[in-house]
């Protein structure tokens, strides 16, 4: 099962790549603020929930997201669904069984205990990592400055993608019609020939996405009514897919603050007890 | 243990000599602390300390991964996976298991940079350095291994790119990389998934070993220190005068040292994790779909852009190619620099004329040596950097000046280059920072290191 799945992850990933897949591709990637940015940042639990809204009424018609059980939405941390909220979820769902009928397995009810389905098209990747395993920001000129100080921007990257379906460019009308969508987020994708100059460098940035465009803004409707165009639902399912990406950030900062605060004690006394035993050698007591 | 005069233990209580006439441990802990150290070493040397604490970092938290991992293609992904999110602080293991390659890594370099530059590799200490080099290269080897096991995109299409450099060996190539591999078709799988996962557990141990001879080594020779110069050895009270004991001189030093380091270590893993990562190493491996760019780690940088930058453009590489009848082909001249680059460096204590040990009183090595220094940063960045336009030709500029550094400037300077005279003892210097209060009134200026 697992490793239909993963070869299913792998074809899409194949075919989304392409072959026409140019080094020259130049991306537009807005630096969005999320909550969970920098030492103190946390998530936003309710843009988690908003997230993962989303996820469930648009994105999971094609992906999946393996890597996550159901009971991770009740975690600290993370979306905080009330326990019976998430049962109540996870029965929502159906999951093939390979325990039931003797071994020849079954679908189900999803129980707590379950993780996500995978992805349903072969081309869809699964989602789980997809805040990790992009980057948005990059440079200057291979320096990792960027990064630095704007973070790897794998949600931003996401939330760009979402945001980022333009008009095709005109010099794309020029030639052979193209496969996809044209996005300028995305660097992976086919580009026309005819859109790059005679130094090889491309004229529009982003590439042809396979992807039609998933969220167009009022897609979903939320509960509390909160904001619900292209940017905000891009942001919300951005990040929640960093959450689940990264689902123990909170602890993970939490312990690296404690320990920089350990270890700069421990510095300052070690400091004043290496000066205390070496200022008779160095002559200065 | 040869070497500097000092107080050796002397068992006391009767319990004391029951054992040291039977087992001497306590006498060779305690001389192993108390070995007499020159009082004039500055921050450069506390890089030793980081080491040892790295590599006992690195196995523990190793052990621990272990009890988690599953080393099968279908299921390495997903189980290191399942230590991030479900195994208690398994994600903080694993980010110090990651990340503690990077702190290895930025420590052997700190600890090389400083041998090279105080001559730490000349004689009497040559072995040390040759035992150093080997330690270098294992934990090359250990760290790509270690990269290969989450079975990521470039876990995947890097174990292509490193095992492809054996099959670049003219004649014997290809059986050697199906051997490494394991698999009959030369196919990256299971064999070489398993294979890996067993020496990336094996190797850290032989560092381990290597370690306490690296030691052993250096204790056998004394430390060497910015001057260059030896401790007097003629008595114990001249070797007192330029010595203090390992405990609790230096230890409370390195260790306070060490603590200043792990704090930003610390922050690394706590706040950045992923930064000195890549981000396709979160994609599950994937034999059909290449990535645009396979780099490795960044402490591969340097040397994966002395490979990349002999190319079948350079005429030297032609020029070799033609005269052994294509034996010597581009692929495999770069395979041999890339290791040649290593090679020299470790032939450093042979290949280093002059007369003078330490770069402190040799006024044109300087210049040489950070030149050196920072054409090693440049090789690291233009690695990373696509082989199109400019870059080529800086990779190419940079790999020849490493060469000459260690083939023809470290050679020609012993001879050209007039040293300036170092001080007679290292007291002298120790007192040139640190003056004795009856030598003068006057407030000392600080130390310049």
């Amino acid at each position: 099962m697992f490793r239909k799945l993963t070869l299913t992850a792998a074809m899409a990933l194949a075919l989304s790549s392409g072959q026409a897949a140019a080094a020259g591709a130049e991306i537009e990637v807005t630096d969005y603020d999320f909550s969970f940015e920098g030492a103190f940042g946390s998530y936003d639990q309710m843009q988690l929930q908003r997230g993962l809204q989303v996820y469930t009424e648009i994105c999971a018609a094609c992906h999946g997201l393996e890597l996550v059980a159901f009971r991770n939405l009740s975690d600290e941390g993370g979306p905080g669904l009330p326990e019976d909220q998430m049962r109540a979820y996870a029965e929502f769902y159906e999951i093939f069984d390979q325990a039931l009928f003797d071994g020849e397995g079954d679908f189900r009810v999803a129980t707590p205990a379950d993780k996500f389905p995978g992805s349903n098209v072969s081309n869809a990747p699964d989602l789980s990592l997809m805040a990790k395993a992009r980057a948005g920001f990059s440079g200057p000129y291979g320096t990792g400055i960027s990064q630095f100080i704007n973070g790897i921007g794998g949600p931003e990257y996401i939330a760009s993608l979402m945001t980022g379906y333009h008009e095709e460019p005109e010099c794309a009308l020029e030639g052979e019609p193209m496969d996809g969508f044209y996005n300028v987020a995305f660097a992976a994708g086919g580009f026309p020939e005819s859109c790059i100059d005679d130094h090889g460098k491309h004229k529009v940035p982003g590439s042809w996405i396979a992807m039609s465009q998933p969220l167009w803004g009022d897609d979903v409707d939320f509960a509390d009514g909160h904001a619900n165009d292209l940017e905000s639902v891009s942001k919300d399912v951005a990040a929640f897919l960093m959450w689940t990406a990264e689902p123990k950030m909170g602890a993970r900062k939490q312990a690296g603050l404690t320990g920089v605060l350990f270890l700069t004690v421990l510095s300052v006394l070690l400091y004043l007890t290496n000066k205390r035993i070496w200022a008779p050698h160095k002559h200065k007591d | 243990m040869a070497g500097i005069p000092h107080d050796h233990y002397e068992p006391n209580s009767k319990g004391e000599k029951w054992l040291h006439s039977r087992l001497p441990i306590v006498g060779l802990m305690y001389d192993t602390l108390m070995l007499p150290t020159p009082k004039n070493l500055n921050w450069m040397w506390i890089w030793g300390i980081v080491l040892v604490f790295t590599l006992v970092l690195q196995i523990i938290t190793g052990v621990v991964l272990v009890m988690h991992y599953v080393p099968h293609v279908d299921m390495a992904f997903a189980s290191v996976e399942h230590i991030m999110r479900d195994v208690n602080g398994g994600h903080m293991i694993r980010y110090f298991h990651q990340n503690g390659a990077s702190l290895f890594f930025v420590a052997v370099y700190a600890h090389i940079f400083r041998s090279l530059y105080y001559g730490s590799y000349k004689s009497p200490r040559e072995v040390t350095w040759i035992v150093g080099m080997l330690m270098y290269v294992l934990m090359m080897g250990t760290a790509f291994m270690g990269y290969v096991l989450p079975w990521g995109q470039m876990s995947f299409h890097g174990t292509a790119v490193i095992t492809g450099l054996f099959g670049a060996i003219p004649f014997v190539g290809e059986s050697v990389q199906i051997w490494l591999l394991g698999t009959p078709n030369g196919a990256i799988a299971q064999p070489a998934l398993n294979r890996f996962f067993s020496l990336h557990y094996l190797l850290p141990f032989i560092l381990l070993g290597l370690t306490i001879v690296h030691v052993w080594a250096f204790h056998t020779t004394g430390n060497n220190n910015p001057t260059g110069v030896e401790v007097r050895r003629t008595s114990k009270e001249d070797a007192a005068k330029d010595t203090l004991p390992f405990w609790p001189y230096f230890v409370i030093k390195d260790l306070f040292a060490l603590a200043v380091i792990l704090a930003v270590f610390v922050a690394v893993v706590g706040f950045m994790p992923n930064y000195l990562g890549h981000p396709d190493n979160y994609i599950p491996a994937n034999p059909l779909a290449t990535p645009t760019h396979i780099v490795p780690e960044w402490y591969f940088l340097p040397f994966y852009a002395v490979l990349r930058a002999f190319d079948q453009e350079v005429w030297l590489v032609i020029a070799v190619d033609w005269i052994t009848f294509g034996i010597v082909d581009a692929k495999f001249f770069g395979v041999v620099a890339m290791f040649g680059a290593i090679v020299v460096m470790a032939l450093a204590p042979w290949l280093d004329t002059s007369s003078v040990r330490s770069g402190r009183y040799r006024p044109m090595f300087k210049w040489w040596f950070w030149l050196f220094a920072v054409n090693f940063m440049l090789l690291m960045w233009v690695g990373a950097r696509p082989a199109e336009g400019i870059y080529p030709y800086i990779a190419l500029i940079g790999s020849t000046y490493w060469f000459a550094y260690f083939l023809v400037i470290l050679p020609l300077l012993g001879v050209i280059e007039k040293p300036n005279t170092p001080p007679a003892t290292i007291e002298d210097d120790f007192n040139a920072h640190y003056a004795p209060k009856s030598d003068s009134a006057k407030p000392v200026a600080s130390p310049a290191e």
